[in-house]
């Protein structure tokens, strides 16, 4: 048997999920040992063909030929598993699904006859199955070597789905927004990064999603009562998940 | 001055207290106590009282904390921050097992652990009550954790009695404090003013040898009484308490009760209440694999029931609901638990109520179930 084939493959994103593959610097030698990187051509142009074991998805649809070529992408792969803010909910892109697409572009282009889109940018699981979806803006390296891993060794990966706050505490991080009156994303937002900005004193941005049964009114109302005005709470999650279902949700009931 | 006996008192300057800290480290302990951390008191590594936070308080309420200064030089004159000792007893993370593939099976190559020796300084009575329940989940039975018990024999404890109480504590309601009676190898009560001086009790055969290494000096009976005054009027200024008389009956006769629904509301299932809490133990299992599968690690995590994964079995996760998840929680640390363990599982040191990121209080919750019981007990 031969070593099972990978494929990374790009739609409506910034790259920088990719990177933080290539980011794997002490890991990927040894993850080029056990797998072959057949398509991958943030890293190399050599292709080879599918069909692909495993395939990567940057990126969310966003143009009517990423609809057709998620459907090819799928039809090669035996996995599909998505990377990202973009690829699972849309990306920081789908802020334009909350406005008139045809008006930014009369605005922003000065030939917009040229420019072919979509009304909506949309997550990859909208347009065909997806067998995993690994969150974050970027996402983390160690969860994407977990995911492989857990895939290559056909064990479930070891990603949790609760909140942030879970991973500030096991760090010993103080909270910030109890200690400090910080507002943060924390409680609604999907463990993952390691609690990078709380960290360093920061609130969370919310790059990882909505995390599990998220109760998002009732920190909204936090906020509030923290002396955040209302637009700023609506900002809050119209962030990189903004077209996530929960946090999607919560911007539209506060912003009405 | 002769032989330091068990209960004997004695007088320690903050100089004193200095000796004893080094001493502690020259034993080969790991001396851990409060420090000032980022906008609040964590416990930390501490080997001077140069360490410690000096004229640092706090300020607490339900889903708030703020540091303050006291305007005077007390080291121990905070009130619980964020952190406790489970932290040191009862790791995050930690490797169980490691093991390699072999063409019969597997052979496991790591199966030790090397608990570090520890001493805790400044544990608070509601604390120490925390870590005998502990010690009553890990080590009670047939099946002992043998992590904890590693590190539990290795551990040394020094008790700083409360002189003032926070605004979310209510261990005077529970039992537990403000005072520790038993269970530790030194006890001190830190009186501050025209002269700064720590009451020490000594509570074992090790805290006496300690001491003994260390400059003290008799204690005079006022300074004695001084010290006592103190604690007691900690007793007195609690600002939260919880009525435990029935309390089990009452939440097993209340499963249905409209108060879960409207806590359901504003708990964001986020786990905080379980993580900060001394006496919650749950964990979860990873199996971390090498690429090859040649290579196993299985790591303890700690989890909590406010995660769909912790009740997850065939089929979904148990309690879906938040509601359920709320509802698990505080019927186990005031009920169930006393079914399983012979006591509350609950100490009163009120993290739950202040580190909630919305305010949950759960002395309100128990309040509010008992004004509107669907039987009265």
């Amino acid at each position: 048997m031969g070593k099972p084939k990978i494929a990374v493959w790009k739609f409506a994103s910034c790259d920088g999920c990719q990177l933080s593959m290539l980011d794997l610097e002490d890991e990927l030698l040894e993850i080029a040992d056990h797998v072959e990187i057949a398509y991958f051509l943030e890293a190399s142009r050599a292709v080879v063909k599918g069909p692909y074991d495993i395939s990567l998805v940057e990126g969310s649809v966003s143009t009517p030929e990423e609809v057709e070529r998620i459907r090819r992408v799928r039809r090669m792969s035996k996995y599909l598993i998505t990377i990202g803010a973009c690829a699972t909910a849309g990306g920081i892109q789908a802020l334009r699904n909350f406005r008139n697409v045809r008006e930014f572009m009369s605005i922003v282009y000065a030939k917009p006859e040229y420019i072919d889109t979509l009304e909506k940018s949309t997550p990859i699981s909208h347009h065909v199955k997806v067998d995993f979806e690994l969150r974050g803006c970027p996402i983390n390296k160690y969860q994407l070597l977990e995911v492989l891993n857990a895939f290559l060794n056909g064990r479930k990966p070891n990603i949790p789905s609760y909140s942030v706050c879970m991973e500030c505490k096991m760090r010993g991080n103080v909270c910030v927004m109890v200690a400090k009156g910080i507002p943060c994303l924390g409680p609604v937002t999907q463990a993952g990064c390691g609690a990078i900005c709380p960290s360093y004193q920061r609130g969370c941005y919310g790059c990882f999603g909505p995390k599990e049964t998220p109760n998002t009114g009732s920190l909204s109302d936090w906020w509030m009562r923290l002396g955040v005005p209302r637009e700023d709470v609506v900002r809050a999650f119209r962030g990189f998940n903004a077209y996530a279902e929960e946090f999607r949700k919560e911007g539209e009931r506060l912003g009405e | 001055m002769g032989k330091l006996n068990i209960g004997d008192k004695v007088i320690l300057s903050p100089q004193g207290l200095q000796q004893l800290i080094k001493t502690l480290w020259e034993e080969g302990y790991t001396v851990i106590g409060p420090r000032l951390g980022d906008g609040a008191i964590v416990y930390g590594e501490v080997r001077s009282i140069e360490d410690l936070p000096e004229g640092w308080g706090d300020e607490q309420e339900a889903g708030r904390y703020r540091l303050r200064r006291r305007g005077d030089k007390a080291l121990f004159g905070y009130n619980l921050g964020p952190d406790s000792w489970k932290r040191f007893l009862h790791p995050p993370r930690i490797l169980l097992w490691k093991a390699e593939k072999t063409p019969k099976g597997f052979r496991i190559t790591h199966n030790g652990h090397e608990a570090p020796r520890y001493a805790f300084l400044g544990v608070r009575a509601c604390e120490l009550h925390a870590i005998r329940i502990q010690d009553k989940v890990f080590l009670q039975g047939r099946y002992k954790d043998p992590i904890y018990m590693s590190r539990r024999a290795n551990t040394l404890i020094i008790t700083v009695n409360c002189t003032e109480a926070g605004r979310t504590c209510f261990c005077a309601s529970m039992g537990t404090g403000p005072k520790a009676h038993e269970g530790f190898d030194i006890s001190l009560t830190e009186v501050t003013g025209d002269e700064h001086y720590f009451l020490a009790e000594v509570g074992s055969e090790r805290g006496s040898e300690i001491l003994e290494r260390i400059e003290y000096r008799a204690a005079a009976r006022d300074e004695v009484s001084e010290a006592e005054e103190r604690v007691s009027r900690a007793a007195e200024s609690m600002g939260r308490s919880l009525q435990t008389e029935g309390l089990k009956e009452l939440l097993y006769q209340n499963y249905e009760h409209p108060r879960w629904d409207e806590v359901a509301e504003r708990c964001l299932t986020c786990g905080n209440c379980t993580l900060v809490c001394p006496t919650c133990f749950c964990t979860t299992v990873e199996e971390v694999t090498s690429l090859d599968g040649g290579s196993s690690e299985r790591w303890r995590v700690w989890d909590s029931c406010f995660s769909l994964q912790f009740s997850y079995i065939h089929g979904g996760s148990v309690r879906a609901s938040p509601k359920s998840r709320y509802r698990q929680w505080l019927t186990h640390k005031l009920a169930t638990w006393q079914d399983q363990f012979g006591e509350i599982g609950c100490v009163g040191c009120g993290r739950c109520i202040t580190w909630c990121p919305v305010g949950i209080d759960i002395t309100e919750e128990v309040k509010a179930i008992r004004e509107n019981a669907v039987k009265k007990v």
